[in-house]
């Protein structure tokens, strides 16, 4: 009879979905929201004894802490230059794809399989590649140039960045190749017979069409860049050579050191950097994609 | 006729390109694998420079150069025999790495079953605004959650401590700080982020008429829509099994006994000792994954596809 006031069940089918959502839902609060609350608080106070609220003067102690700033700088000139190479990089990929070239897939299986093959299985190979006396420097002085000692120069961000591609490429390229498969094929056939030439045509329509793709691989793509202390601490340890000290080593030291106000502060106030960045890369493609969204 | 030339010329070009590009993306897995057949002789003849450096003190120096070699001398199974019968350090730390990434996969993907299902399922305003914060969650890199998980793991060891073992001695299992890692990663939403928008694309007319046929939520949820988004289940499993196969912020920040440390953080420590065994461990370490890179990849592609824009 309860059926009859509710024909659709539509109440069921809210409380069970609500119920399907709890677990997940109280995980995530137990475990991420409310302690970052904690962590902003903590943020704010002397320390965990005493409790003194004191203000911003947690974060002001980290901009004159110089291995924050240099940890922060590093790691923000590995994802200045590495994310937007990512992003060209796998898009040239998937437009390579596309073309008419024997063994595709085979291609993308090949450009694939490093997301599958773990960080730490090959260190080795990039130990023998960009060791003093290995094999890239060997190749240069082959050409008369002169070799670095890779991981202790400032050279050494040029072969974080090869690592960082070499992984990650293949994950931007399915998604850009899915993104090219779903643009209109009438529109791209209206512009061949009016005329426009393929570079053309990628640049005014098939970009446009892209342009949410293109923001989530940005997104990826930084997030991913942050991993990179994982290589980074594999081939170097705790305290690399000044220029590969990454914002996570920072971390790993102030943890070791039990500082939870600089922790905190650190935490989050990066949190706040990502979000900002975010915010402005999602605005940013609202604007510029919208006459393409239906 | 141009035209059509200049398009056979540049697919021949890229063509080239995509030979030269495959070979980069292959080269380091293949070398890795070749290697792991060479004696440790072989090894020591080819890539002593490169750890001689490291203890200046006892100097076996073979070669100036390190030989980067494809082919190996003499093919064998040493370091494989070494690895699984002789050495249990490697195996143990192996088994690390199973018994902390089996977990998070299986009950990440169990949690996020359900909850996908209710997101994708019924809408509202406070679901919206729960899956935005799920989506800024899972934005975050580890330096930002890492530091909640810490203080949520210190939180949880002392009140226990305190309640149950008020002398100090702690079980094992509470002390080896395996659950500090597990439990945030079950809770960790990036399958959540993408099983939803896979539910999302299932037609409403599939549900409508299976309620009409009298199925229930959990029938609907197991009779038709995971056997609707296999691709994707799949694919986030493997997914999350290789991110946290890969895992070394973690252990690091979280673990302080190095005996329960995975593979991933182990290997980097296996310069200084045992090189001979290195590329075979690297490649006992790549075989999960690869295999299910093997079996998987169409799903992995289509996993990956429905990841694509935070936005619906």
């Amino acid at each position: 009879m309860k059926r009859s006031k509710d024909p659709c069940g539509r109440r069921r089918v809210r409380i069970a979905s609500n119920l399907c959502i709890l677990p997940s839902l109280l995980g995530v609060l137990i475990f991420f929201l409310i302690p970052f609350g904690i962590v902003v608080y903590y943020s704010m106070i002397n320390n965990p004894n005493t409790k003194q609220f004191v203000g911003l003067s947690n974060y002001i102690k980290l901009f004159s802490n110089n291995a924050f700033l240099a940890a922060a700088k590093n790691t923000g000139l590995f994802s200045a230059v590495s994310v937007p190479l990512a992003l060209v990089l796998s898009l040239a990929l998937a437009v390579m794809l596309e073309r008419n070239i024997p063994g595709k897939s085979a291609f993308r299986t090949f450009f694939l399989s490093p997301l599958m093959v773990p960080t730490a299985s090959v260190v080795l190979v990039w130990q023998v590649l960009f060791h003093n006396h290995g094999t890239i420097n060997q190749i240069i002085e082959q050409f008369g140039g002169h070799g670095v000692d890779w991981l202790k120069s400032s050279h050494g961000q040029i072969i974080l960045i090869c690592m960082f591609l070499w992984k990650n490429l293949g994950y931007n390229m399915i998604l850009f190749m899915a993104a090219l498969a779903g643009i209109p094929k009438d529109i791209l056939e209206v512009a061949e017979l009016e005329g426009a030439g393929r570079i053309y045509q990628f640049f005014h329509i098939k970009l446009r069409y892209l342009s949410p793709t293109i923001v989530f691989v940005l997104i990826l793509s930084m997030i991913n860049s942050f991993k990179i202390f994982r290589e980074v601490y594999l081939l170097t340890g705790d305290y690399p050579y000044d220029k590969l000290y990454m914002l996570q080593h920072f971390m790993n030291n102030t943890f070791a050191s039990l500082d939870y106000q600089k922790l905190s502060a650190a935490a989050v106030l990066f949190a706040a950097v990502m979000i900002v960045i975010i915010a402005v890369l999602l605005i940013s493609e609202n604007i510029f994609g919208k006459d393409v969204e239906n | 006729m141009t035209r059509l030339k200049r398009r056979r010329a540049g697919d021949a070009v890229c063509t080239v390109v995509a030979i030269l590009a495959a070979f980069l993306f292959l080269m380091p897995t293949v070398l890795t694998i070749a290697n792991s057949f060479m004696t440790s002789s072989e090894i020591a003849a080819n890539y002593g420079a490169m750890f001689s450096n490291m203890t200046d003190d006892k100097k076996v120096f073979i070669s100036e150069n390190v030989n980067l070699k494809f082919i190996p001398d003499k093919v064998t199974l040493d370091q494989y025999k070494a690895v699984l019968l002789k050495s249990p350090d490697y195996l143990m730390k192996f088994w690390n790495s199973v018994i902390l990434t089996v977990p998070i996969t299986f009950f990440q993907l169990l949690v996020a079953v359900f909850a996908s299902y209710g997101f994708a399922r019924s809408k509202g305003k406070i679901k919206a605004i729960i899956f935005f914060a799920y989506i800024i969650l899972m934005l975050m890199p580890y330096q930002v959650t890492l530091v909640p998980n810490f203080l949520v793991a210190e939180f949880i060891k002392s009140t226990i401590t305190n309640i149950f073992y008020p002398n100090g001695e702690i079980p094992n299992g509470l002390a080896n700080m395996r659950w500090a890692i597990i439990l945030p990663g079950i809770f960790s939403p990036f399958s959540i982020f993408l099983l939803t928008k896979a539910m999302k694309r299932i037609p409403v007319a599939y549900t409508e008429a299976a309620r009409l046929d009298g199925a229930g939520e959990l029938q609907i949820l197991f009779r038709i829509y995971l056997p609707l988004c296999r691709g994707a289940l799949v694919s986030v499993a493997m997914l999350v099994f290789i991110d946290f196969w890969n895992m070394v912020e973690q252990p690091l920040i979280l673990m302080k006994d190095a005996n329960y440390h995975p593979l991933s953080v182990f290997l980097s420590q296996i310069n200084t000792g045992d090189v001979g065994l290195a590329f075979a461990v690297g490649v006992v370490y790549m075989v999960p994954t690869i295999l299910m890179f093997l079996y998987g990849e169409d799903d992995l592609v289509e996993g990956i596809t429905y990841s694509g824009g935070i936005k619906g």
